[in-house]
């Protein structure tokens, strides 16, 4: 017996429309963390900044909490465990919706919130205390000063890491099939199980990872070859 | 939650061992040291390689390095699951695919730490050894290597940690670790969920916290040894 390549079989009907429908939860689930983290980290990294102590710490123990807890009890604590402690009509109400999107979400984003903040952090401290300086020098107040001198700098030096991060977000949406969300690896595994075409279902999704993966990591790439020039 | 911690410690621990298979997290450990030990070997090669100036050693290196970054870890898991007992053509347990898995995903990150270490090694070093007469290996083995790897040391805790994270996915395919013996305390007590899974992830942040400070304080002690070090060549 010789194992035959067979892609026709997995692109076809059904299975096409399962590797579609999963690739666009996949990118829902994607871009929209993405969105909640990138927000929640500006927001981080601006109460981080603020002359404040318990704020910091705060922040702080939030960056520790989802930097050294696994991504994948993040969502697991999310979904079995937060609905306990709200009450019983919350929790009749969250079953009856997409509970599992939902959570996935806010556990993913959460989660690179913390990362991302700190990668916006390490970019505004590498930009010496002179510049702000300077602008305030030629008369820019606080806000005009961050906006027109720190900020593009800061961004500048954040840019690289915070692809480096998206890129680490979209492949962990992988991990949201642990609860049943029927992303891309979900369907996956779904279409192996019915076809026992193990090569060719996990190729497909393999190849789609990578394609999206590789784009990504372009990117990152560009970005930090921009960045380089401009530092010199 | 207290109730939990003293009913269910030894579960969380070393699973049912000794009345069945060793889990929990001693599993979880065995597993983050074995695919370290075991991914060093690799990683360091895939650098070789990908600092090499042949281009038939360089080039699959970098496809390496890129596919494997380039796909969810759990997506290599399936591929293990599937695919090593084919290859090796008998029955493979969970942990051994979770391991190869693992192995796979942390050489292809490792290598990239162990190239930044030692292209941050200045060139004279490498001039200074050939000028000696050394050649490649000798060069690498006892000048470059030794600098580099010791620099690299806190970014290669850091890798550690999440090597300790990454062993949670085996969860996926019932591994027996200790996000499965969570999982059998939830199925077990059935309404506490918040508290186990709260366990569950206090258990990681305290080890892997306490990792990640050492890579602090490694940092900063590696840090003032060069600042000596230079401090004693001017």
């Amino acid at each position: 017996m010789t194992p035959r390549f067979d892609l026709a079989t997995v692109l076809s009907g059904e299975y096409l429309a399962r590797y579609v429908t999963g690739f666009i939860t996949t990118m829902e689930l994607a871009v929209a963390a993405w969105i909640l983290a990138f927000l929640l980290a500006v927001l981080l990294t601006v109460v981080r900044m603020a002359p404040f102590k318990p704020a910091d710490w705060a922040v702080a123990a939030f960056v520790e909490y989802h930097r050294n807890v696994p991504l994948l009890i993040q969502i697991l604590l999310w979904y079995f465990g937060v609905p306990e402690l709200l009450p019983n009509s919350a929790r009749m109400w969250i079953n009856q919706q997409n509970s599992e999107f939902f959570f996935a979400l806010v556990a993913i984003g959460l989660c690179f919130s913390a990362y991302m903040s700190e990668d916006l952090r390490s970019g505004i401290r590498s930009i010496p205390g002179t510049q702000y300086e300077a602008a305030r020098a030629l008369a820019f107040g606080y806000f005009r000063s961050m906006y027109y001198v720190i900020l593009p700098q800061a961004l500048r030096v954040s840019g690289p890491p915070l692809i480096n991060q998206t890129l680490f977000l979209f492949k962990n949406t992988s991990l949201a099939m642990a609860i049943g969300v029927a992303e891309l690896t979900y369907q996956a595994k779904e279409i192996e199980s019915y076809t026992f075409k193990t090569f060719e279902a996990f190729f497909v999704a393999t190849a789609v990872y990578l394609t999206i993966s590789l784009g990504i990591m372009l990117l990152g790439d560009h970005a930090a070859r921009r960045s380089q020039i401009d530092a010199r | 939650m207290w109730a939990i911690v003293e009913e269910n410690w030894l579960l969380f621990l070393i699973g049912q061992y000794p009345h069945g298979p060793i889990g929990g997290l001693t599993v979880t450990v065995i597993l983050a040291l074995l695919g370290l030990i075991l991914s060093f070997p690799c990683a360091l090669a895939l650098a070789l390689a990908r600092l090499s100036p042949f281009r038939w050693l360089r080039w699959p290196a970098v496809a390496i390095i890129y596919a494997v970054r380039g796909v969810p870890l759990l997506m290599l898991l399936f591929w293990a699951y599937f695919f090593v007992p084919i290859v090796t053509g008998q029955a493979v347990s969970g942990f051994t695919t979770l391991l190869c898995a693992l192995v796979i995903y942390e050489s292809a990150y490792l290598s990239e730490i162990i190239r930044a270490g030692i292209e941050g090694i200045p060139a004279g070093q490498t001039e200074a050894a050939k000028s000696l007469g050394l050649r490649y290996f000798p060069t690498m083995y006892k000048i470059i290597l030794p600098q580099a790897l010791f620099n690299m040391l806190p970014s290669m805790v850091n890798q550690f940690v999440s090597l300790i994270k990454s062993t949670s996915v085996g969860y996926i395919i019932s591994v027996n670790e200790i996000t499965f013996a969570a999982y059998q305390v939830n199925n077990r007590l059935l309404t506490k969920p918040f508290e186990v899974y709260g366990l569950l992830a206090l258990t990681f942040f305290v080890l892997c916290f306490a990792l990640t400070r050492l890579a602090k304080l490694l940092e900063r002690r590696i840090g003032t040894r060069r600042a000596g070090q230079v401090a004693e060549a001017a």
